[in-house]
């Protein structure tokens, strides 16, 4: 139960948690390991903090390792890779390590849990301060034993001599004392042939304390004599509260108070179900003005190619418009991505105290120190009083209402000084308040010689913010909007998300890339893999319909044009282990696609399988096989899992999934009106894992999306000769008279 | 206007003074403090709230704890005996059949109430049984596998 352990002592600072002795404390940095992440804008980080040591692996008196990380779980199981990284630098047993996750009195600010940069980051730093912990503890073996480091070996946590297998265990060298050393980065680091927990697939503990039921989640935390709300969110953005008969609302059972501040509306009760009441109750009452939301969703992709705020291009080489000009064999298409959801299973919950002057919010935000800073703003209150505190939630996948709710928590804890106030979304209020993963417009132009290799490429892409995450300024909670002194959202810039993978790992002579921003009607962010996910839909389909017009093969296709070796071998790995289009079957169909994420991280390929029915017209994708090269594995489970989960969500994405709104705002409220992928209908998965010991890890959780999304459009194409280019894809966009 | 429930849950009955129209979940969750259903949709839709009534499992989100008075309630949180853990959870566990987890409940839930009527199901007996329930991280591969790991175990 770590996650459930020492959160009453406000005034745990990151110092005092370290005090007592009887340990080896190894202090590093990481300010330089978290550049990895910031291509989602609104960073909070200050630049100088360089030589600062704030971050902490400790050894203490009875063996045990404790790792300090700003990282958040977020269901991806970075706790466990981390202290696999932990355990295995130290040479000591998994279950001597411990992990102490996101809390701004414990651990080191690592902004936010994004970006698929926890391990390359915080994976990295740990082991170099592992490895320094394990050379320091040699330096005292040394002396203890009488020899020099070459004739000593470490195992489980004790350190022995070669020659006469004289041994001490790490308590023993510590023995009560207390020693503060930092990373000089010289510590040599294991070499990977001698690795015995990297690269395996260690079990995740939590997996557990979920399955039997222990208290685990944010929305598990109760406390003596905790009070229950419930906010009364208006009925679309920028709606103004005209009225609400408050003493009515007062006068129902439990309801301790009921908060009006300008718009912003909830009820305090003593019972968490008569907090629900209090709100259908209040949602019957309450009048708004509330303004027509525009463009409307049918008009929204033509809105977005006439209404471009700024453009800026992000690649250029050779000369495209020359050679489009020149070439004869030309191609090009537009593709779209509606808006879509998070779609956490647990709605957002937060918990907040304020006591003594010191605000505690109990939280399942990625950033739980730019959460502090944006609160410090919302309530003009010194960071230094308000402590935030990271506990696991429902996966997020990216920039749900876990910030929203902390701040409604922690402006309904103002107002009830002394009790912990726990807020909880309804299902509603996730589906229409999150910020949502934009829509986007893709424009595609190629042209190709005469032998068939594409000569020129041209991309333009529109898209809204990928990155709205409150790094600071209280505008992005969207309860600090609503307030009777309102916050004023201000977007920062649009970030470098959208046009994430935008740029072909092709060998492309002539290419260009332009990114248009546009100002959409619904409010987004961060949703995983950003922009990738259909900058990847759009240019992998593209390759599809390119080597389709040269009359090659898909996947020969790809290899002609690409030169990164790793890149060629995800691809022919695939399609030697699971193979391709070996024989042409009836009302069957097989497409692949590839990327490596960011162009920078994990390789990816997959394979969609799909089986179509003419006569009722429908389409199902049974099977999606990928491979991956994720560098150097840590965990092999937890990479199969992430990578399995993220091609069924990609699917679910693309097959289904589109938000619903008219002028009145967002009308996907349920699972009903926006449906995701049950049982009946997931394909089957398999996963094929490339490891590279020797090479770096590399980011692994967002690799699978884009491509997955354009297998499964390839598929289609292949079975029924019909390419769709609008997402969802779905079976009525299929022209049935063509199969 | 509160009256007072008396619930069979987990083999124990419990008396409150409570709102008859309250869901059950709420009784679970707050009044016995029980952590296994969890708030997900509040309709009926995603399954997280899976409790087993009469065996059966149904969702806990809608049901008034009024109705729930005649059924043999039984929830996650009492799944294991003392230390030791269903089979169905066990094999949850070595599947690793889980990322963020919050679904859990429900999928061990409605396998368990799937198992003791059917020891041997199909891949599609799987997928029906488990349908209710919604999983957004995508688990579902390793969950379906996991069900076939505990029956296997159960006719061990």
């Amino acid at each position: 139960m770590n996650s459930m352990e020492n959160h009453n002592n406000f005034n745990a600072s990151r110092r005092n948690f370290l005090q007592s002795s009887g340990q080896l404390i190894v202090g590093f940095n990481l300010i330089t390991f978290l550049e990895l992440d910031n291509t989602e804008t609104d960073l909070s980080g200050e630049p100088g903090k360089k030589n600062i040591v704030d971050s902490w692996i400790t050894l203490d008196s009875e063996g045990m390792v404790t790792v300090l990380t700003g990282k958040m779980e977020l269901g991806q199981g970075i706790k466990t890779a981390l202290m696999q990284i932990a355990a295995e630098e130290l040479d000591v047993a998994m279950e001597k390590v411990k992990i102490v996750i996101a809390d701004t009195a414990r651990t080191q600010d690592e902004r936010y849990t994004a970006g698929s940069a926890s391990i390359e980051g915080s994976g990295k730093a740990i082991r170099n301060a592992a490895a320094e912990a394990r050379k320091y503890l040699l330096t005292l073996a040394e002396k203890k034993i009488g020899t020099t480091a070459e004739n000593l070996f470490v195992e489980n946590g004790k350190v022995i001599s070669k020659t006469n297998q004289q041994a001490v265990s790490y308590q023993e060298l510590i023995n009560g004392k207390r020693f503060e050393i930092e990373v000089t980065g010289k510590a040599p680091v294991k070499s990977p042939q001698d690795y015995k927990l990297i690269g395996k697939p260690v079990p995740r503990k939590d997996l557990s304390l979920m399955a039997s039921a222990q208290p685990y989640y944010v929305q598990d935390l109760r406390f003596p004599e905790m009070v229950h709300a419930r906010v009364l969110r208006p009925p679309t953005y920028n709606a103004k509260l005209l009225s609400l008969p408050k003493s009515e609302v007062l006068a129902l059972p439990g309801v301790l108070k009921v908060v009006v501040n300008g718009s912003f509306v909830a009820a305090i009760t003593t019972e968490e179900y008569q907090s629900i009441k209090a709100l259908n109750r209040m949602k019957q009452m309450a009048k708004w003005e509330s303004p027509s939301v525009s463009p409307l969703q049918k008009d929204l992709y033509t809105d977005i190619l006439n209404n471009t705020k700024s453009s800026e291009t992000v690649e250029e080489r050779g000369n495209v418009e020359e050679a489009l000009i020149a070439d004869s064999k030309k191609h090009e298409a537009i593709y779209k991505r509606p808006y879509h959801i998070h779609g956490s299973i647990g709605p957002s919950c937060a918990i907040g105290l304020w006591e003594n002057n010191q605000l505690t919010i109990w939280t399942h935000s990625q950033g739980v120190y730019p959460l502090r800073k944006t609160l410090s703003d919302l309530l003009k209150i010194s960071e230094d009083n308000i402590r935030t505190i990271g506990v696991p939630g429902a996966g997020c996948y990216g920039h749900n209402g876990a910030d929203d709710v902390a701040a409604d928590a922690a402006l309904l804890a103002m107002q009830m000084e002394g009790k912990h106030v726990r807020v909880q979304w309804m299902r509603e209020d996730e589906h229409t308040w999150e910020p949502f993963g934009s829509a986007m417009v893709f424009k595609l132009k190629a042209s190709m010689d005469d032998s068939g290799k594409i000569n020129s490429w041209y991309t333009e892409l529109w898209s809204d913010t990928h990155s709205s995450r409150p790094g600071g300024k209280a505008g992005h909670f969207i309860a600090a909007r609503d307030l009777e002194k309102p916050f004023d959202f201000q977007t920062g810039g649009f970030s470098g998300g959208s046009h994430r993978n935008s740029i072909p790992l092709y060998n492309l002579k002539n290419r260009k890339v332009v990114l248009h921003n546009f100002k959409g009607p619904l409010r987004t962010s961060a949703l995983r893999s950003l922009g990738a996910y259909a900058n990847i839909f759009a240019l992998e389909s593209f390759m599809d319909e390119l080597a389709e017009k040269a009359g090659e093969d898909p996947v020969q296709f790809r290899l002609e044009h690409l030169t990164d070796e790793r890149a060629k071998e995800v691809i022919t790995t695939l399609v030697n282990k699971a193979g391709w289009r070996k024989n042409k079957q009836e009302n069957f169909g097989e497409g692949i696609a590839f990327a490596q994420y960011k162009n920078a991280a994990s390789y990816f390929a997959v394979k969609a399988e799909v089986t179509i029915d003419p006569i009722k017209k429908t389409f199902k994708v049974t099977k999606l096989t990928g491979s991956i090269d994720a560098g150097q594995t840590i965990n092999s489970d937890g990479i199969i899992n992430q990578t399995s989960g993220g091609m069924i969500q990609a699917a679910s994405w693309t097959l289904l999934e589109q938000v619903i709104y008219d002028e009145k705002g967002v009308q996907s409220k349920t699972w009903e009106s926006y449906p995701i992928l049950r049982f009946g209908d997931v394909p089957d998965t398999e996963v094929i894992l490339i490891d590279r010991p020797e090479k770096p890890p590399l980011g692994a959780g967002e690799a699978a999306q884009g491509p997955t999304a354009a297998a499964i459009a390839n598929a289609i194409f292949h079975a029924t000769g019909s390419r769709l280019r609008d997402m969802p894809l779905t079976a009525d966009k299929i022209d049935w008279t063509k199969v | 206007m509160a009256a007072k429930i008396t619930l069979k849950v987990n083999g124990k009955s419990y008396q409150e003074d409570v709102d008859p129209d309250m869901p059950l979940l709420y009784f679970l969750r707050n009044n016995l403090q029980m952590n296994g259903p969890k708030y997900g949709c509040g309709i009926e839709r995603c399954g997280s709230c899976m409790v087993l009534l009469n065996g059966k499992a149904n969702p806990s989100c809608v049901i008034p704890a009024s109705a729930a008075q005649e059924f043999e309630i039984t929830t996650l949180d009492a799944l294991a005996n003392g230390e030791k853990l269903d089979i169905v959870q066990e094999a949850f566990i070595e599947e690793q059949a889980a990322q963020c987890g919050y679904c859990l409940n429900g999928m061990i839930i409605s396998a368990k109430a799937l198992l003791s009527e059917n020891k041997n199901p199909t891949d599609i007996q799987i997928r029906q049984a488990l349908q209710r329930v919604l999983c957004r991280c995508g688990t579902h591969t390793r969950m379906i596998q996991a069900v076939k790991n505990a029956a296997q175990k159960m006719n061990e």
